[in-house]
């Protein structure tokens, strides 16, 4: 047993956090928010790079790598914020033309909503009906469907792993602000009320990468539920800690906290309801 | 990340689990509770036929994944818990073979592992509990020996032990951390009164041990005079990464003993409790992982990493949830001590107190992992 990352998987997760960080750093996140839109150019380098072809065997023209290996991708993902239909059109790798390599933008509908609709070349699934609502996340635009579809486990493992992604970064920010936000005369995380939810954001996060991990490496459906649940827990709650340590700055649209607190609620509605994991969970006691 | 185990660690776990199908039918019954002589003969007992088998040192030689299958395989198979032989296997043991002379070790460490001699940790004392290095008891060196006068307090096993590692004030000059000593107490020198502590739960698990001028050999002590608190922190964090295993094992059994409960007394219909019970699955199935995550790191690295803090915060308010699940599924039986769980209940409240607070655990986390400021 060796349940750590091995090297290559180490220089993956680098590679993908070197291209968002270039591609869609800090400047590029703020030019998505006043301008929403699916940025095509950075989608084919995604195609180039790999992120959608990951999975896909070499002869077919793909990366030939396993689950493990796109959660750590979609975990970089989720901490750059980087928005797009990026569950669907990886999913659709291999079977719509054009996907694997960004040319092709795949939606689907997802727990009766359905994201980036009318960006998508492509939408998988019964999107009849499809009604536009004003979306609480910037990034992510959104349209209502009547049908609720049936969750597909792969997709709910992707989104746990992009909620680590934004888990970890939501920690990351507290701390900084933490350390270099001065008040009665020292860093405000010198005080220990700030440093417990700091602390326990980074239980949360760290609870949640070993199920999310564990769940690629087995792809057992209970295991994926744990690792949805305890992702969800560790990214919204994590992301609200990050605004509370942040203070009144964390409640201004220019500081980014709130993109990652509602990107982090968008996804919690992705995979079915929470409910439904619960139930999963529950019903493998007894089975 | 890889979750299958090498052949050898495969066959470790076919041998042990064979030997156990053997030994365990064997085992006479486990004493009552508060029968503490009785206590001691049973675990010294089971440690012998561990030392027989040659499974003595598993928590010393072998390696984290090994030690993981050694709790993980015990736990299932219902063998006796390591008990009174903790201290001896789990800290003072590491602590003489770590920093003990060729003496001290030949001296101290057979009868451990051979399960003849019972150790107990005198560390905090009524003023010097998560301020460990506060500590006062007192040592003064009179010719060959230390004159010790104090109290101790929490002392598991310090009515049927032979030895206690001891920490004791020898500078109080010096800087807190710098004044302290490591010593090997003999529970027999005149001057040492045990009074046992009773729990909320009702048992005597712990004492208080009082220290009236007594005399400590000064071969007895390990490490330098001073240099008790680094002597101490090897050992520490030496049971980081495995010293739940056992546990987490027993909580997932539990979770399904409630959930067969459930289903028996009809409380599975309620779907709030249902799902409490899903939700605690998720967060046992992690903690399972978080250890294979531990454990694995600590083979890498040699020490054991920075997630002992974040397991231990996790782990001991999750065994809180569990029994407080466990009352609900058993419904006015959760006031009855005789029904399974209950005492378990009771028990679970001690886990965010002891080996560090949640509080003392959280600042450790924010501090040293994160590195957030120490405040003023």
């Amino acid at each position: 047993m060796r349940f750590q990352l091995t090297e290559d998987q180490r220089a993956l997760q680098a590679g993908v956090r070197e291209l968002l960080d270039r591609r869609f750093g800090a400047e590029a996140l703020r030019a998505a928010v006043d301008e929403p839109g699916l940025d095509r150019a950075l989608w084919r380098e995604l195609g180039a790079a790999g992120f959608f072809a990951l999975r896909l065997p070499e002869a077919d023209g793909g990366v030939g790598l396993g689950l493990p290996e796109a959660v750590l991708a979609f975990e970089e993902a989720g901490r750059a914020l980087l928005p797009g239909p990026l569950t669907a059109t990886h999913l659709a790798a291999g079977s719509v033309p054009g996907a694997a390599t960004g040319e092709t933008v795949v939606t689907a509908p997802d727990g009766g909503l359905v994201e980036w609709l009318a960006w998508a070349d492509v939408v998988l699934g019964d999107a009849d009906g499809a009604v536009p609502l004003r979306s609480l996340d910037p990034l992510t635009p959104l349209h209502r469907v009547a049908h609720q579809g049936e969750a597909d486990p792969l997709a709910v493992l992707l989104a746990a792993a992009e909620q680590l992604g934004t888990a970890t970064r939501a920690c990351e920010l507290a701390v900084q602000h933490a350390r270099t936000r001065e008040q009665f005369g020292q860093p405000v995380g010198a005080f220990q009320a700030v440093k417990h939810l700091c602390a326990d954001m980074l239980v949360r996060a760290e609870t949640a990468r070993a199920a999310v991990y564990a769940a690629a490496v087995t792809e057992d459906p209970a295991d994926i539920a744990a690792a949805r649940l305890l992702a969800d827990e560790a990214a919204v709650r994590g992301t609200r800690d990050c605004l509370q340590v942040h203070g009144g700055m964390g409640f201004t649209w220019e500081c980014e906290v709130h993109l990652h607190l509602k990107r982090a609620w968008a996804r919690s509605q992705r995979g079915g309801g929470i409910t439904e994991s619960e139930e999963v969970l529950a019903a493998d006691l007894v089975a | 990340m890889d979750l299958t185990y090498t052949p050898e660690e495969e066959e470790f776990r076919a041998r042990l689990r064979r030997w156990l199908g053997e030994v365990l039918p064997k085992l006479p019954p486990a004493p009552a509770p508060s029968d503490w002589p009785a206590r001691r003969a049973y675990d010294l007992g089971w440690q012998r036929m561990l030392h027989d088998a040659g499974y003595a040192d598993v928590h010393w030689d072998a390696s984290p994944t090994t030690r993981l299958i050694y709790l993980e395989e015990t736990e299932r198979a219902g063998a006796p818990y390591v008990g009174a032989n903790f201290v001896g296997l789990l800290h003072a043991g590491p602590t003489i073979a770590a920093e003990g002379t060729p003496e001290q070790r030949s001296r101290w460490l057979p009868p451990i592992l051979r399960g003849e001699e019972v150790w107990c940790q005198g560390f905090s004392e009524p003023g010097a509990g998560s301020d460990l290095a506060a500590l006062r008891t007192r040592a003064w060196r009179d010719g060959d020996a230390y004159v010790v006068t104090g109290s101790k307090i929490w002392t598991s096993h310090a009515e049927v032990a032979d030895w206690c590692e001891l920490l004791v004030r020898t500078d109080p000059e010096a800087p807190r951390h710098r004044g302290i000593t490591w010593l090997a107490m003999p529970m027999d020198a005149p001057g040492v009164t045990v009074r046992p502590l009773r729990t909320l739960a009702g048992s005597t698990e712990f004492a208080e041990v009082f220290l009236d001028e007594v005399r400590v050999p000064i071969a007895n002590r390990v490490g330098a005079e001073n240099d008790g608190w680094r002597v101490t922190m090897v050992t520490l964090s030496f049971e980081r990464g495995t010293a739940f295993v056992g546990e987490v094992v027993a909580c997932r059994r539990v979770l399904g003993e409630l959930a067969a409960e459930a289903r028996k007394n009809g409380r599975w219909d309620d779907p709030v409790l249902r799902r409490r019970l899903g939700r605690l699955n998720a967060e046992f199935r992690a903690l399972w992982r978080l250890t294979q995550w531990n454990v694995s790191e600590a083979s890498a690295g040699g020490v054991p990493g920075v997630g002992g803090s974040v397991f231990k915060l996790r782990y001991s308010h999750a065994r809180q949830e569990l029994y407080d699940a466990a009352a609900d599924v058993l419904g006015p039986g959760a006031l009855d001590l005789d029904r399974p769980w209950v005492l378990d209940r009771l028990s679970s409240l001690s886990y965010t107190i002891a080996a560090g607070t949640s509080q003392i655990q959280r600042n450790i986390v924010a501090e040293r992992i994160l590195g957030l400021p120490k405040g003023k």
